[in-house]
């Protein structure tokens, strides 16, 4: 039964871009497509963080190993659907048109907070596997501490797109404090005990 | 309301067909009328002025008394009631008056008007909306010599609005314009679109059109068109002065603090096809420059 488990959930993980690829056959993206697939695979980047964030927590409460195994493949997807939004932006929606892009990043500081965090996505996708988790030993935890500042960028991201709505935006910044509060609050018991 | 079916919409190539055959008898008859309308930007090819379907421009807009999804107007807005309805022409003038909507569609005639709308957020349309000059319904009042501005103010009716029980925006909605900008022909009240009463969910049973501003400047539902001398503050002034200014003249050349102007996309496109450059002043530039000649319009966005 547990084998399925990581097929299931990498299935799982797939059908947000399976959701567009039908989308994009059917002509179902609605009167602005570009936008559609921008905002979905954008929202979906952040609930991975999300997700990504949860399996260390989940571990302690549950004192269960089997949550780390998920964490590689969810911080993986965070790259996959973070890749694909910048995508979409780079060629489809300014079709590789470099000027207003460089403009954009420079100017904007949403696009300059988005397109930093993709960037330092790059180091911890590169050092996923448990190779590079052997080679870099006690550098690799520092290093892939990287993900708390990631999502916050994230959330900063959303937040400062959003014309007047920030529910949404500010529910993903809400979680994703918690999530990293947690953290703290784990540290210090350690030190407590000692 | 009734519900519009769709087998009762003319098919957009059969309308525009229509729209050329028209066009065709005018320029057969010698008249000079085309002219006198400023169409659209005759800079564009005839793939930009394609009319946006009916079902997009029905289906995808910014109005958020009733929600602030672009899918909400249409699915919140189709019990509003718009009859009866009352707009006053008040302030600053020695005649105040009160109209019902069928006062008004008794006093002027709506023609049809392709205007294109380009949204601050960076897409845009093609409309056929019915409608009439600002300024026919202006005439009917005497300003007082302190008329220098006018605003507009949309119902407010949180019961029948869901979202105006949010405090989004300033509610009711308000926007205004230089005495000069409203008297303009292009100003239009539009009272439908593609031929039909205007829906709910675009501004009915009344709102005005400004083709060289972005889109928020039009505003929806009027009640109210009040002369004054100070310049009013807009319900997105308010919400924040630094994005958007009292002018917001379509303009590829001032971004906003957010996005690029410069470009924008074409509603209704397919996934592939390329964004198309903003014209100043939407394409409206022959019009309307010379209502803002000596201003930096990088001050007055």
């Amino acid at each position: 039964m547990e084998k399925y488990f990581k097929p299931g959930v990498f299935f799982l993980s797939l059908i947000p871009f399976l959701i567009i690829i039908y989308k994009i056959f059917f002509n179902q993206l609605g009167p602005e497509p570009v936008k559609e697939i921008t905002h979905h695979t954008g929202e979906w980047t952040l609930i991975f963080i999300c997700l990504t964030l949860t399996m260390s927590p989940l571990k302690r409460l549950t004192n269960l190993n089997v949550w780390i195994k998920f964490r590689r493949m969810m911080g993986l997807f965070v790259f996959f659907y973070a890749t694909i939004h910048l995508l979409t932006y780079v060629a489809i929606d300014y079709r590789f048109d470099w000027m207003p892009i460089f403009d954009d990043v420079l100017k904007k500081k949403y696009i300059f907070i988005g397109f930093s965090a993709w960037l330092l996505l790059i180091p911890l996708a590169a050092t996923s596997s448990q190779k590079m988790i052997k080679l870099l030993n006690h550098n690799w935890k520092k290093l892939h501490k990287l993900i708390y500042l990631i999502a916050i960028f994230g959330a900063l991201h959303y937040i400062w797109l959003s014309k007047s709505i920030f529910f949404k935006p500010l529910i993903f910044m809400l979680i994703i404090l918690v999530l990293l509060m947690l953290r703290i609050k784990i540290k210090k018991k350690e030190t407590n005990y000692g | 309301m009734k519900k519009i079916r769709y087998s009762e919409i003319t098919p957009e190539r059969i309308y525009r067909n229509r729209r050329n055959f028209i066009k065709s008898m005018s320029l057969g008859a010698g008249s000079v009328a085309l002219s006198s309308i400023p169409f659209i930007n005759n800079a564009r090819s005839d793939e930009d002025n394609k009319l946006t379907s009916y079902k997009d421009i029905t289906t995808y807009n910014n109005y958020y008394e009733f929600g602030t999804s672009k899918k909400d107007p249409y699915k919140n807005s189709q019990n509003f009631k718009t009859s009866p309805w009352n707009i006053t022409v008040e302030g600053e003038v020695e005649n105040p008056i009160s109209l019902s909507m069928e006062e008004i569609s008794k006093m002027f005639v709506s023609e049809e008007r392709v205007y294109r709308l380009r949204c601050v957020e960076g897409w845009s349309m093609v409309i056929p909306w019915m409608g009439f000059s600002l300024n026919q319904l202006l005439s009917k009042v005497t300003f007082t010599s302190k008329a220098k501005f006018v605003e507009f103010e949309s119902v407010y009716d949180p019961e029948q609005m869901r979202g105006q029980k949010y405090p989004v925006l300033k509610w009711p909605y308000k926007e205004g314009l230089r005495i000069d900008e409203a008297m303009h022909p292009l100003t239009t009240v539009v009272t439908g679109l593609y031929n039909k009463k205007l829906p709910n969910q675009n501004g009915a049973p009344l709102r005005i059109f400004l083709p060289w501003k972005y889109g928020f400047k039009s505003a929806k539902a009027i009640v109210k068109i009040k002369l004054v001398e100070k310049m009013p503050t807009s319900s997105w002034m308010r919400a924040s002065p630094r994005e958007y200014g009292f002018y917001s003249n379509v303009n590829p050349n001032v971004d906003h603090p957010r996005w690029s102007q410069a470009t924008e996309r074409v509603i209704g496109n397919d996934i592939f096809a390329p964004r198309v450059k903003t014209l100043m002043f939407n394409g409206y530039a022959d019009e309307v420059a010379n209502l803002y000649t000596d201003m930096d319009l990088k001050k007055y966005f």
